[in-house]
């Protein structure tokens, strides 16, 4: 398979992964502001929202404060912002144009649908509710991308990069909410355990659609640490690091043993996921939360690096 | 008499580059008036360097060079023995039909004015191809100034000669340019030239053109320096135009912030064995 | 003009033998049953347009050359003529082409002069006294036919670079036999959908010497920004083969791979669909990004087959073309069984003067240029634009030649409310490997779809049609 090939498979499934994750931020956000400041405090979250989506930089040289609509457009519209879901599905397409005859119809289909509709939003949303129906857009469309290439793609190289694309974003993606929020997160906290957390908590849980699923693992109230443990830790939650890695190690393998060879990529999946197995969250926290998080997104982004190095380049 | 060559290109990458393919075309072959008698082209790197001989007649060296590279060097040194044809070049390496070098190029595609010069210089005196020649080679020695400021290695003929400035390679360009428009077959040489100023160090290879000439054959013109090709020329490459003769044309994958850096050196041998 | 030849009707009630059973077929159905499968057929090409719309919305539209129900039928024999006279044409022009780049017979002995190639821009000086392997420089050829009575065919154009169009051939049958099964079931006619496994038998033939084991055949394309890159992609798909972009392949050591998942991979064949200027930047257009840097290079060490070879451009140039039976003549000892159009050089002083003394009754062409840009029609011209053109021939004579304006053949043709005689051409595509040459009996043919109007090409409102070949 060409090399390009697989890069475009690869950047295509991260950019509608980033698209829908995106969406999440900017729902689990504006349900934080919209309750009364008692509840939260007085933390700028669109700050936080920017910070999560990884753009802080790039949000600084257009805006000077964060403000609701200025942060909305930013992440969702803005042409200036490459990793706002406009460019992202715009990415998405391009890609998918270039590699046309490696995807299903129905990938095909779902792409392109998805970037016609897009044009219908022009310069962004005009009312809360169109922006409400725009999110909820985004994220259907994700599944349904995901969906297609999931029942229709044969099993090949072509799939599992583009499987492995999706788990290196989610991954990214689930790690940086964890290092923005970690605060939140530490014991401390749990001693203030007022409304203000409680808020907080269910909003980082809402923002990767993990609350009811929280509630079924653990049957406890929310507690920061268990928050840490679903997302870190445990491979039945879909967005969790463990869930992600399970999934690229099973994908990288699948590639090594249809190419039998194995490489630096496969490596160092390998070990990341050993390196998430053999922790317990509560060696996590004593070393600090906010190290492990950080060390993670560098691990992660290593991996992509391998990634590039040995298939797509 | 017996020149000594040497001439180094150095590139230098801020960002280092993946690999690098190049072709060279830096060494020169024989005629009635050059005989090389020692030639060597080495690379920095450690890589094959494959030897062809191109459209043109001229042998060519090409390469890839694996990176990530910080710095190519690419070094000629050699000896050839020169003597003065008064210009004339026989027994040269021909691939082509003389009318072959009427064609117009891109870089040499004339202008108005480029036509206007040729018209009055066809009017200005005896028509016969080799007066024609001389007026033109000294009406571009006269109005061409000598200034490696304005141009650069895609400047072209008609912009150069609106300019009225350039280097040896820009009036070569505006000299075949009118050559071919007036019917003369033309064709760009690149080479190397010992200075009389002796100044040993030069920044950059001489170019200068041939125009065929019935009777005559294919005859030398220096219109940087307003004369014939003498003994103290070795002519290296042969083309169209300069893109044709180049002596390095390259690409690389990855890599930034490319510096070039040309140092020649034509010095005349202490032990002559001419006489 | 003389009244252009139906290809179906002879005149008071008559029918050609080949549409006999279309013109029944015809007859029994209802103008609206014909309106409505035409729309059917657009519907289906604007959903294969757009599921396989690789371009951008204005592109797609443009893609959607309006098509024609109704086919255009050959009888077995016409096609042998045919045949024969496509396979004799491009063995010419093979032969041709590597006597220019080779010993130059043809100009030592005077039939083309010399300048005609060495001031030619399509004559690649990079290709002088170059081998290509199995010596075969045109593997595809597009020859652009046009009919003029019942016996004659005349070349009108050879693309001996890159001919396009055949993914149209492919698709125009497809969408016939899902439309109209009943009318196949009448006729016996010779199916085209092989055409993709042709093409890489033809392909795989003509592998270097180098090559071991199975060749690898690619397909080189300049990008999802050309316009033609529906059907590179539609091709590569259906050979099987991989679309390359430039940046895909590299060169090392005077051998050509492809960047893959599994490291590189030798590339021994590459059907390229990107032109001279742009194939190398080492070699031709410094500037070209679309290119393979060190490409001329492997080739030159005979490491790559190109299809079709560089500098073919020199074979199909318009003033080339008028030379073309003295150039049959000199390789082959025959006479062409395809007939050129009557042409008049106008760099010839007589030639020059008859076609000023009729301006208005020639076509006049450019040589260098192609897509009917630099072009006077002269019958249907005003007056000034005749004057203008005049002042431009007179300027640069070499630059043009002349043509008598053709009764292109008529075929029956849906139109608004109806059906209509409409002028037509063909293209049928020769592909010729190692083995010798082999033409799928059909090809593209193009219909001018306004009343009276002798342009087909898609650009001016030509369309096409599926073209049956009937097996006896």
């Amino acid at each position: 398979m060409l090399s390009r090939t697989a890069d475009n498979l690869y950047w295509l499934s991260r950019y509608v992964e980033r698209a829908e994750y995106l969406a999440r931020i900017i729902e689990a956000t504006q349900r934080l502001t919209a309750l009364p400041l008692a509840y939260v405090g007085e933390t700028n979250e669109w700050e936080g929202a920017i910070a999560t989506a990884g753009c802080a930089a790039a949000f600084a040289e257009h805006h000077k404060e964060a403000t609701e609509s200025a942060v909305i457009d930013f992440l969702a519209f803005s042409r200036d912002n490459p990793s706002s879901i406009r460019s992202c599905l715009e990415q998405a397409r391009s890609n998918a144009r270039a590699v046309r005859t490696a995807l299903t119809m129905e990938m095909w289909d779902s792409i392109n649908g998805m970037w016609l509709e897009l044009r219908r939003y022009g310069d962004g949303a005009t009312s809360r509710e169109e922006l409400a129906r725009f999110l909820r857009w985004v994220q259907e469309s994700s599944l349904r991308y995901d969906g297609s290439a999931y029942r229709t793609m044969l099993r090949n190289d072509a799939y599992w990069f583009s499987r492995v694309g999706v788990y290196v974003e989610r991954a990214d993606n689930t790690a940086r909410i964890l290092d923005v929020k970690y605060h939140v997160l530490l014991p401390d906290n749990e001693r203030v355990g007022g409304p203000l957390d409680y808020f907080q908590w269910s909003a980082i849980l809402r923002s990767v659609s993990a609350l009811t699923s929280y509630h079924w693992v653990y049957r406890d109230n929310l507690k920061p640490w268990l928050i840490a443990d679903l997302l870190i830790m445990r491979e039945e939650m879909p967005r969790s690091l463990a869930s992600c890695y399970e999934a690229i190690v099973r994908n990288l393998d699948a590639i090594g043993n249809a190419y039998g060879r194995v490489g630096p990529a496969q490596r160092k999946a390998r070990s990341i996921r050993t390196g998430l197995q053999n922790s317990k969250i509560d060696a996590v926290f004593q070393r600090g939360l906010h190290e492990f998080i950080g060390g993670f997104i560098r691990d992660n982004n290593q991996l992509n690096n391998a990634i590039n190095q040995q298939f797509l380049s | 008499m017996r020149l000594h060559i040497s001439h180094n290109t150095t590139y230098r990458y801020d960002t280092p580059p993946a690999t690098v393919t190049q072709i060279l075309r830096l060494t020169p072959r024989n005629h009635d008036g050059q005989h090389v008698v020692r030639w060597r082209v080495e690379l920095s790197e450690d890589c094959i360097l494959h030897e062809h001989e191109d459209a043109y007649g001229n042998l060519t060296h090409t390469f890839t060079a694996d990176g990530p590279l910080n710095e190519l060097v690419i070094t000629v040194s050699g000896e050839v023995d020169t003597q003065d044809t008064h210009g004339i070049v026989r027994n040269a390496v021909e691939r082509f039909p003389p009318q072959f070098f009427l064609r117009e190029t891109d870089l040499t595609k004339p202008d108005a004015a480029i036509r206007d010069l040729a018209a009055e210089l066809r009017d200005a005196g005896d028509p016969a191809t080799l007066p024609l020649l001389h007026r033109l080679l000294a009406r571009l020695h006269r109005d061409i100034v000598f200034d490696v400021a304005p141009t650069s290695p895609t400047t072209t003929a008609s912009e150069a000669f609106a300019l009225k400035r350039g280097v040896c390679q820009d009036i070569a360009h505006i000299f075949l340019s009118a050559s071919r428009l007036l019917g003369i077959p033309a064709r760009y040489i690149g080479g190397h030239l010992a200075r009389s100023d002796d100044a040993l160090q030069q920044e950059a290879g001489h170019a200068w053109i041939e125009a065929h000439v019935p009777d005559l054959g294919w005859v030398s013109f220096d219109p940087a320096n307003g004369i014939s090709a003498t003994d103290a020329y070795v002519r290296v490459a042969v083309g169209l135009d300069y893109l044709g003769a180049s002596p390095v044309r390259g690409s690389r994958i990855g890599g930034a912030g490319e510096a070039l850096k040309v140092a020649v050196a034509v010095a005349q041998s202490r032990q002559q064995i001419q006489d | 003009m003389a009244t252009a030849f139906d290809e179906m009707n002879i005149g008071s009630g008559g029918v050609r033998l080949p549409y006999d059973q279309l013109f029944r077929w015809l007859n029994e159905q209802p103008q609206d049953a014909l309106d409505y499968r035409r729309r059917e057929a657009e519907l289906i090409f604007r959903r294969i347009g757009i599921t396989f719309a690789v371009y951008g919305e204005a592109e797609a539209q443009e893609r959607l050359i309006p098509f024609d129900v109704i086919p255009r039928i050959l009888a077995a024999a016409e096609w042998q003529k045919i045949e024969r006279g496509l396979t004799q044409r491009v063995k010419a022009l093979n032969m041709l082409i590597s006597d220019i780049y080779g010993a130059r017979e043809i100009l030592r002995a005077g039939v083309i002069p010399d300048d005609m190639v060495f001031r030619n821009p399509a004559f690649r000086p990079e290709m002088n006294g170059q081998k290509v392997p199995h010596g075969l420089y045109v593997p595809i050829a597009g020859i652009d036919l046009v009919r003029v009575d019942a016996d004659t065919f005349y070349v009108l154009e050879d693309n001996a670079r890159t001919p396009s169009g055949v993914s149209y051939m492919l698709e125009n049958r497809e969408i016939m036999l899902r439309l109209f099964p009943e009318l196949f079931a009448r006729h016996r006619v010779t199916p085209v959908e092989n055409y993709p496994d042709v093409l890489l038998e033809t392909l795989t033939s003509i592998a270097p010497h180098t090559t071991a084991g199975e060749p690898t055949v690619v397909l080189l394309t300049p990008g999802v920004y050309n316009s033609a890159y529906y059907e590179h992609s539609f091709l590569a798909d259906k050979l099987g083969i991989e679309l390359v972009e430039g940046r895909d392949l590299f060169v090392r050591n005077e051998v050509v791979y492809m960047r893959t998942t599994t490291g590189p991979r030798r590339v021994d064949v590459i059907y390229r669909r990107i032109d001279d200027d742009f194939l190398d930047p080492l070699a031709f257009r410094p500037d070209s990004a679309l290119g393979v840097p060190g490409l001329m290079s492997a080739y030159q060490a005979g490491n790559v087959t190109l299809a079709n070879a560089v500098g073919t451009g020199i074979a199909d140039d318009k003033a080339i073309y008028s030379y073309m039976p003295a150039v049959m003549q000199f390789y082959l000892g025959e006479e062409p069984l395809l007939k050129n159009v009557p042409t008049w050089r106008c760099r010839e002083d007589d030639h020059l003067v008859y076609v000023l003394d009729h301006l208005d009754e020639l076509v006049v062409k450019e040589v260098h240029g192609s897509g009917g840009y630099g072009m006077l029609v002269g019958p249907t011209a005003s007056k000034i634009a005749i004057e203008q053109f005049r002042a431009k021939l007179k300027a640069a004579p070499d630059n043009f030649i002349a043509q008598p304006t053709l009764a292109l053949s008529t075929c029956p043709t849906c139109i608004e409310g109806g059906i209509a005689p409409r002028h037509v051409d063909l293209r049928p595509y020769v592909l010729t490997g190692r083995r010798g040459t082999r033409i799928v009996p059909g090809g593209l043919t193009r219909v001018a779809l306004k009343e009276g109007s002798l342009v087909v090409n898609s650009s001016q409102g030509g369309g096409t049609k599926d073209t049956w070949v009937l097996d006896n």
